[in-house]
C-alpha cells in the first residue's frame, strides 16, 4: 500500500521529478511512461481509492486506427475516414494538426495497452457498429483503471489518493510548487515536471451556474463528482491559453431519477426516438425521430436543459416499449394517457391533447427501427420525421428526462508536444497536459464515441516521455 | 416461488447489470442475463448457480461499493446459491443443514469418527487398533468387508439419491424451458470439467486482488481431478474385491492404489491452496457468512486425502489399524454430508450449464 508507506509533510516537500495531478487514463498514462523513461514519479488523485480513475472509470472503449484486422479490432480503420468522422462531429471545431497528429498515434495503442495490463474483449451486444473502429476494454473502464494502477505501482510510481491539488504555483511561466491537501492535510511539492490530467468543470455545478444560472441545479452530471476545475481555474487564472467555449458541454438526454453524480452508463434512455417527448407543459419541442440514436442523443442534453425547469418526458407504448435498451429505473406505466400523465406530474388534459394532436398527423408507413423508415407525421410543428407510430395501445409508458453532464470543453492549449501554451503563444517551461483538461483543442465541439480515451492515452504517453526528459536534462 | 430479501436483491443488481453490460466478456452469466428483460426468482436461481464466483465482475465494476448503487454480484449470488441448496434439498428437513453448515460438516465429520472408532473397539478384538495388520484382507480384520461394504453402499446410495432428487427440483424449476438436446448438454458438462468460466475470457479471474490468475482454476481442477480419481481408486477397489476376489490391500503399483494416491496428491495440493486463497484473499466481494460450510468441506476433504495418504504410508506399521479406522470414519462423513454441504454446488453449476449451452443454442443455432 504506496500510500500508507509515504510519510508525507508541508515541513519538509518532497522533491520529484515528475508530478502527474489526475488519476484517470490520461494521468496514468503520462505516469506510467514517465516512469519507464526513468523519472521519479508522484500522482496524485482527487479521489479515494474506491473511486480512483475520473471518468475513465465509466468508460468502454477506445477508437484506434488500423490498416488492417488488429486484435479485436475488425476490417481497417485509415486515418482519412477516422479523420472525416472527427470533422463531421466537430463541425470543422478541431485543430488538423494535433487531430490528425492523435489518430496517427492511435494505431499504436492497443498493443502499448495490452503491455500494460489491459484486456481487450470484442465489441458489446448491440455496439456492433462500434467493432470495427472502437477496442473495448474487457470489463470496461474500471478494469482498465485497474490495470494501469497495478502497473503503474510496480513500476514505482507514489500514489497518493485522497489528495487535492489546490495550486500549481508558476512564476516565469514555469510551475515552481504544487500545493496540495492530502488526506486532509496540507502539503507542498517542488516537482521538476509537472503534468496536468485533472479532467474538466463539469461536476462543479457553481462554476456551470456562471454560464446556465439556476439551470444548472438541475444538471445530472454523469460521471466524477471530482472533475471540479480547480487546476484548470487555477491555470487558466495565471496566463495559461484557454481553448474551447466555456458554455458548451458534452450533454445527453438521461433518466431524471439518475443520482446527481456518476450515474454512469445505466441512467441512459435510448426511447426518444421510439416516442414522443413533452416538457414540462406537456407540449412537445424537436423532432424526435430526426436520426438514428447514437447520432442524436448527444444534442438531447442540450434541448432538455433549454426546456422550462430543464425536464422532459418521453411517452411510449406498448408497441414501442421493447425497441430499446431497457432502463435502470423501472418505466412509468399507466392504462390510459391522462394517468400517466398524473403519474409524471404533467396536466391530464395538456398531455392529452399533445398525443391526440399527434396520433392525428401520423402517417401510415412500414415501420423497421433498424432504418430512417418512412413512418412521419404529417402536418405538425415539430414534426417527427421517422419511426412515428400512433401511441395507442396500453400500457402507456413514460420516462423523466435530465440533461445529464459528461464533460466540458473548456480547457489548457497545448501543442503536438503536450506543453501547455501561455497566452503569448509560448510554451509553459515545465507544464504538459493530457486528458479532458486538454481534449478542447481536438474536440472543440460533438463527440466521437471513444475518442477521448483515445486522446488521454496519445497525450498522456506524449506528455509523459517529454515531462521525463525535461526532468532527467 | 417465495422471494427472498436476496432473492429481490439480486434482481436489483441484475436490472443494473442488463442496463450496463460492462462484463459481457468475463464469463456466460452476463450474456445469459442480457437474454432476458425481466428476472423471476427461477432465472436469478439459474444465473446464480451458473455464477463460478471469479470475481472478476466485481472488481470491474463501476457501481460497486462504496458506490449508492451497490452492486456486488459475487457476494449476492453467493448467498443466492446457498437458498437454492437449501431450496432444492432432499429430504426437505434436512435442508437445515445448511444453516449453519460449517458445525453441521464438523460435528458430522466427529461423530463418524467416534463412531468407526467405538465400533471398531467394541466389535472386534482387543487391541485391533492398536498393531498392525498385513496380508490380504488385513484390512478386514479392523473393519469387517460386510459392513465395510454395507455402510458405504448404503450411505453413498442414499447420497446419490438425494443429490438426484436435488437435481431433479432445481431443473425443474430453472432449467431450460425446452430439453436440452444432447449437444447442449455436452457442452454443459464440457464447460463443467474445463472451468471454462473461471478463465475470466482468458487470462483467469480475481482469485485474491485486482491481478489476473488462473490459480484458482488450476486449484479446483486438482482437487476436483483428485476427488474423481480417488473415486475411482474405491469403486477399482471395490470391483477387485467383490469381482475378482481380491480384497485390499493392494501393491504398490495396483491400479486402486496408484489412483488413490495420485487423487489424493491433487485432493491434498487443490485443498490447501483453495483454503490458503480463501484466506489471503479480500472479502469485500465474499459472502464470509457462508466461509463456515466452505472451509469445513475443504477441511473435511483435506483430512480424508492426509488420512488416505498416511494409511499408505504406513500400512505396515502398528499406526496401520488406527489410520484405518479414522481414514474411513473421515469417508463416511464424506459420504453422508454430499448433498449437505457445498460439495452440492458441483451438481447446480453443471446444470446452470446445460442450460447456458441450452439457451446459447436456442438464441443462435449457429453457436
Amino acid at each position: 500500500m504506496s500510500e500508507i508507506g509515504l510519510q508525507l509533510t508541508a515541513t519538509h516537500p518532497p522533491n520529484v521529478d515528475v508530478l502527474v495531478v489526475g488519476g484517470g487514463n490520461a494521468a496514468l498514462c503520462a505516469a506510467i511512461t514517465a516512469r519507464e523513461a526513468g523519472a521519479s514519479v508522484m500522482l496524485l488523485e482527487h479521489a479515494p481509492r474506491e473511486f480512483r480513475g475520473g471518468n475513465s472509470r465509466h468508460t468502454r472503449n477506445l477508437r484506434a486506427m488500423h490498416d488492417r484486422p488488429e486484435g479485436v479490432l475488425v476490417d481497417s480503420y485509415g486515418e482519412d475516414e477516422y479523420w472525416d468522422d472527427l470533422l463531421r462531429v466537430t463541425g470543422g471545431e478541431t485543430n488538423e494538426e494535433l487531430a490528425r497528429m492523435t489518430i496517427r498515434a492511435s494505431a499504436g495503442l492497443p498493443s502499448w495497452m495490452s503491455a500494460h495490463g489491459v484486456h481487450f474483449q470484442p465489441s458489446l451486444t448491440g455496439t456492433l457498429s462500434l467493432g470495427r473502429t472502437n477496442a473495448f476494454f474487457l470489463g470496461g473502464g474500471k478494469a482498465l483503471v485497474n490495470a494501469y494502477y497495478r502497473t503503474a505501482e510496480r513500476l514505482g510510481v507514489r500514489i497518493l489518493y485522497d489528495s487535492e491539488v489546490t495550486e500549481l504555483r508558476m512564476e516565469e511561466d514555469a510551475v515552481r510548487a504544487v500545493t496540495v491537501v492530502s488526506r486532509g492535510f496540507p502539503l507542498t511539492i517542488l516537482p521538476r515536471s509537472v503534468v496536468v490530467a485533472s479532467g474538466g468543470f463539469q461536476a462543479n455545478i457553481g462554476w456551470l451556474e456562471e454560464y446556465w444560472g439556476e439551470a444548472a441545479k438541475n444538471f445530472i452530471i454523469r460521471g466524477t463528482p471530482f472533475a471540479q476545475g480547480t487546476v484548470l481555474r487555477n491555470l487558466l487564472g495565471q496566463g495559461v491559453q484557454r481553448v474551447g467555449d466555456p458554455v458548451q458541454c458534452h450533454a445527453v438526454a438521461i433518466d431524471a431519477r439518475a443520482p446527481k453524480f456518476d450515474g454512469g452508463i445505466v441512467t441512459r434512455l435510448d426511447c426518444v426516438p421510439f416516442s414522443i417527448v413533452v416538457d414540462r407543459d406537456g407540449n412537445r419541442f424537436y423532432d424526435e425521430g430526426e436520426d438514428f440514436w447514437p447520432k442524436r442523443y448527444a444534442i438531447w442534453g442540450r434541448l432538455v436543459a433549454l426546456r422550462p425547469d430543464q425536464i422532459a418526458y418521453a411517452v411510449v407504448d406498448a408497441k414501442a416499449a421493447k425497441l430499446f435498451m431497457p432502463s435502470v429505473f423501472p418505466a412509468i406505466a399507466a392504462e390510459t394517457i391522462p394517468e400517466l400523465a398524473r403519474k409524471l406530474g404533467l396536466d391530464p388534459a395538456r398531455l392529452d391533447a399533445t398525443v391526440m394532436r399527434y396520433n392525428a398527423a401520423v402517417h401510415p408507413g412500414h415501420f423497421d427501427s433498424t432504418k430512417l423508415d418512412d413512418c412521419r407525421t404529417e402536418g405538425l410543428d415539430p414534426p417527427k420525421t421517422h419511426w412515428a407510430q400512433r401511441i395507442d395501445t396500453p400500457p402507456f409508458i413514460g420516462y423523466p428526462l435530465r440533461p445529464g453532464i459528461t464533460f466540458t470543453y473548456l480547457g489548457v492549449r497545448v501543442n503536438a508536444r503536450a506543453e501547455v501554451l501561455m497566452e503569448d503563444g509560448r510554451p509553459a517551461a515545465n507544464l504538459w497536459a493530457s486528458g479532458e483538461i486538454m481534449a478542447g483543442n481536438i474536440l472543440g465541439r460533438g463527440y466521437l464515441a471513444g475518442f477521448g480515451m483515445t486522446i488521454g492515452t496519445v497525450f498522456g504517453r506524449v506528455a509523459g516521455a517529454e515531462a521525463a526528459r525535461r526532468a532527467r536534462n | 416461488m417465495p422471494e427472498s430479501d436476496v432473492l429481490i436483491e439480486a434482481r436489483r443488481e441484475m436490472e443494473i447489470c442488463n442496463a450496463c453490460r460492462y462484463c459481457e466478456g468475463f464469463c456466460a452469466v452476463f450474456p445469459a442475463m442480457a437474454r432476458e428483460r425481466a428476472f423471476s426468482g427461477a432465472d436469478l436461481t439459474y444465473l446464480a448457480n451458473l455464477c463460478h464466483n471469479c470475481q472478476g465482475c466485481y472488481y470491474a465494476c463501476q457501481y460497486a461499493p462504496p458506490h449508492p448503487f451497490g452492486v456486488n454480484v459475487p457476494r449476492t449470488f453467493a448467498l443466492l446459491r446457498e437458498e437454492s441448496y437449501r431450496r432444492y434439498s432432499w429430504p426437505q428437513p434436512l435442508a437445515r443443514a445448511f444453516e449453519s453448515n460449517g458445525f453441521v460438516v464438523a460435528s458430522t465429520t466427529a461423530v463418524s469418527l467416534a463412531g468407526v472408532l467405538l465400533a471398531v473397539v467394541a466389535l472386534t478384538e482387543r487391541g485391533t487398533l492398536a498393531r498392525g495388520h498385513a496380508g490380504p484382507g488385513a484390512f478386514y480384520e479392523i473393519v469387517p468387508w460386510a459392513a465395510m461394504t454395507g455402510v458405504a453402499l448404503v450411505t453413498m446410495l442414499f447420497s446419490i439419491l438425494a443429490l438426484a432428487m436435488g437435481a431433479a427440483m432445481f431443473w425443474r424449476e430453472a432449467g431450460s424451458a425446452v430439453a436440452p438436446r444432447s449437444r447442449a448438454i455436452v457442452r454443459g458438462l464440457r464447460d463443467a470439467l474445463t472451468l471454462r468460466n473461471l478463465g475470466g475470457g482468458g487470462h483467469g479471474c480475481n482469485d485474491s486482488d485486482e491481478a489476473f490468475s488462473q490459480r484458482r482454476r488450476y486449484l479446483h481442477h486438482a482437487m476436483a481431478y483428485g476427488f474423481l480419481a480417488c473415486f475411482a481408486s474405491t469403486t477399482t477397489a471395490a470391483f477387485y474385491a467383490y469381482f475378482l476376489g481380491r480384497p485390499a490391500p493392494y501393491a504398490l503399483f495396483s491400479l486402486p492404489v496408484v489412483l488413490g494416491a495420485i487423487g489424493g496428491a491433487g485432493l491434498l495440493a487443490g485443498t490447501s491452496g483453495l483454503i490458503w486463497l480463501k484466506i489471503v484473499s479480500n472479502r469485500a466481494s465474499a459472502a464470509e457468512r457462508l466461509f463456515g460450510g466452505d472451509f469445513a468441506l475443504l477441511g473435511l476433504l483435506w483430512l480424508a486425502a492426509a488420512s488416505g495418504l498416511l494409511l499408505l504410508g504406513l500400512r505396515t506399521t502398528d499406526a496401520m489399524g488406527t489410520l484405518l479406522a479414522i481414514h474411513l470414519g473421515l469417508i463416511l462423513s464424506l459420504f453422508l454430508l454430499l448433498p449437505y454441504s457445498k460439495f452440492v454446488h458441483g451438481v447446480y453449476r453443471s446444470l446452470a450449464l446445460i442450460r447456458d449451452a441450452a439457451d446459447r443454442h436456442a438464441a443462435d443455432p449457429t453457436v
